[in-house]
């Protein structure tokens, strides 16, 4: 991921007309430019009048025509946005972290155990069971939903972190295994058969040999599960009602349901929402990119 | 490792004398890959069969599900206009996001694999909406896209064009949810990029030399050695159009005159709304059926278009 494509001419083409093919390159490069640079303004426009207008106050936004940058910061949006009667947004993140810090471990460890006996140990119907969980990708999740909640429901499980907990520690999703296994498959053997001559077993391998090596891996997945539970909103939508319980998602959506008109409070409230995703895939676009590849070219 | 055992009739060997760790391999096997084999069978498989049963039911969680057969298919496909208009709601979108969505993927991933300075901050720009979360991004662009206030039509408005109603028009509405929907969608062209480098340099240096100019060197390099992924690009936005929900939930709730009414959308308030537990899960499985049939014609028809290296094509 980290090698860019070098689309060099060759030297051969370039010394027959050296001058015309160096004109035609840059205004080639111009062109490119150009393009890269008007989209990823347009891109990343959205992103900076969510955050401009966050710090905008409420007469400014609801006056025509809008503004590019507030004419007056006001940065105690956020603390009043943080705190408006009737939300709990220190709660309601505190339930958004505690729901990741249950399910990462969960994630990473059955995942990683899964991958390895599908990468690295043979057992019959090994096959079928991988078949089996790539082929569990392609089915909707609606199709397994409605049993789902009706089995929660008579477990009471129900307005508790419990479904969405829970499920993540039976192999931590299909991909996750994918990803995890594919990584353990180019780990080279000399080092699995040392350690059983030296007397260990499987378990000591996986967690003392190919946990430690696979690193990159287990950020990617991290980091993945992280986004994923971090922006879920459908899951936390059915199995939590009480807004003691809400996920950040569900009481930015609460938020605004209640006070649609204050566009500058649910900026704010976006705005903290989105920015710790965002340093997360700047300091870590490398991971993630390489994650949505693998998963990508399994097709 | 394993005792070599010969016998005249190999194939026939016991199991027992084939490999005398034959049990131990298995149990340890099945150890590792326990906890994805229970996931499968009580979140997946179980699941699947008593769904498959409720459809044929009518439940509504209150009461026992009664079986009434094939009932809720006929009303789905005869009766239920809603499910009718959501099902052409969401195929319609998956034309727009699969034309529109991909060529602007395609042509992003070429611009993103120029040889050109500071390409790693341009692809960090357009890679970065993935991470917004949908709720976010939704409430972030009813305010964009909003008629009176909103920065979009403000933008029309100072070079003399009339912005459209954007969510609030049955014209435009859909349309807007593409948009919405290519901006965070830099998934595919990430795998577009992937897959714009795994094209050996060499195609394109054979058709250099053979004079071929890049407009002609895109079409018949870069293109026939990009449909595996294109592909693959295909069916993951026919399956997305099916799971659309949360943008049409936050910023349209299906309207304006269930222009947004997807067919997510649709499921969740049978379920969760009118708590139609039998009727949701036969749309569950209907749904299911159409992502397949859909899948296989464009499987199908790949042979006609996708090119696969190791295949012998003159």
């Amino acid at each position: 991921m980290t090698s860019v494509v070098t689309a060099q001419p060759s030297g051969l083409l370039q010394d027959r007309d050296d001058r015309a093919g160096k004109q035609r390159q840059w205004t080639g490069k111009i062109i490119v430019y150009g393009l890269l640079l008007i989209g990823s303004s347009v891109f990343i426009l959205p992103l900076i009048v969510m955050v401009s207008t966050s710090f905008k106050s409420f007469n400014e936004i609801n006056s025509y025509p809008p503004t590019f940058l507030p004419t007056q910061w006001l940065p105690e949006n956020y603390s009043a946005a943080w705190n408006y009667q009737n939300t709990d947004f220190p709660l309601w993140t505190r339930n958004t972290i505690l729901i990741l810090v249950f399910t990462l471990p969960g994630v990473l460890l059955t995942s990683s155990l899964c991958a390895y006996g599908f990468a690295r140990l043979k057992f019959p119907g090994r096959n079928t069971w991988f078949v089996a969980v790539l082929a569990s990708v392609m089915l909707p999740p609606q199709v397994t939903l409605i049993p789902l909640y009706i089995l929660f429901f008579r477990l009471g499980w129900l307005d508790t972190f419990l479904p969405l907990i829970v499920p993540a520690w039976f192999g931590g999703g299909a991909l996750n295994i994918f990803l995890i296994r594919q990584f353990f498959m180019q780990i080279p053997r000399d080092l699995d058969e040392a350690a059983i001559i030296d007397g260990a077993g499987h378990f000591t391998i996986w967690l003392r040999i190919y946990l430690p090596i696979s690193r990159p891996v287990m950020v990617t997945v991290a980091l993945l599960t992280t986004l994923q539970i971090w922006n879920d909103f459908l899951g936390p939508l059915i199995y939590l009602t009480s807004p003691k319980n809400y996920t950040l998602a569900l009481g930015l959506n609460m938020f605004q349901g209640l006070f649609i008109t204050r566009t500058d409070y649910i900026m704010a409230i976006s705005s903290l929402m989105v920015i710790p995703m965002i340093m997360l895939f700047i300091f870590a676009q490398r991971y993630i990119v390489q994650g949505f590849v693998t998963s990508g070219l399994k097709g | 490792m394993a005792a070599v055992t010969r016998s005249p009739g190999e194939g026939i060997v016991p199991i027992r004398r084939r490999n005398p760790n034959f049990w131990r391999d298995t149990a340890r096997g099945y150890l590792f890959i326990l906890p994805v084999v229970l996931g499968l069978l009580i979140w997946t498989l179980g699941p699947m069969i008593a769904s498959a049963y409720y459809s044929l039911t009518d439940y509504k969680i209150v009461n026992v599900p009664t079986f009434i057969g094939l009932q809720n298919y006929i009303e789905l496909f005869t009766e239920d206009r809603r499910f009718a208009g959501s099902l052409s709601v969401t195929l319609r979108y998956a034309g727009m996001f699969i034309v529109i969505g991909q060529t602007f993927s395609l042509g992003l991933a070429v611009l993103l694999t120029q040889n050109v300075r500071g390409l790693p901050i341009f692809r960090t720009l357009f890679y970065l909406p993935i991470v917004v979360p949908y709720v976010a991004s939704a409430l972030l662009w009813r305010y964009l896209f909003n008629k009176e206030f909103g920065p979009i039509n403000a933008v029309f408005d100072a070079v003399g064009i009339q912005g459209p109603n954007w969510l609030g028009s049955p014209d435009w509405a859909l349309f807007s949810m593409v948009i919405i929907s290519v901006w965070g969608g830099a998934v595919s062209t990430i795998i577009y990029v992937a897959g714009l480098q795994n094209i050996p340099e060499e195609l394109h240096e054979a058709a250099k030399i053979d004079g071929g100019s890049a407009l002609q060197r895109f079409w018949f390099v870069t293109i026939p050695m990009l449909t595996p992924t294109i592909f693959f690009n295909i069916v993951t936005s026919v399956i997305g159009a099916f799971q659309f929900f949360v943008p049409a939930f936050i910023m349209t709730q299906g309207g304006p005159a269930r222009a947004t009414y997807f067919y997510n959308l649709n499921l969740y308030e049978k379920a969760f709304e009118w708590l139609e537990m039998g009727y949701a899960s036969a749309m569950a499985w209907v749904m299911f059926a159409i992502i397949i049939v859909l899948t296989l014609f464009i499987f199908r028809s790949s042979s006609l278009w996708v090119y696969y290296e190791n295949e012998a094509k003159s």
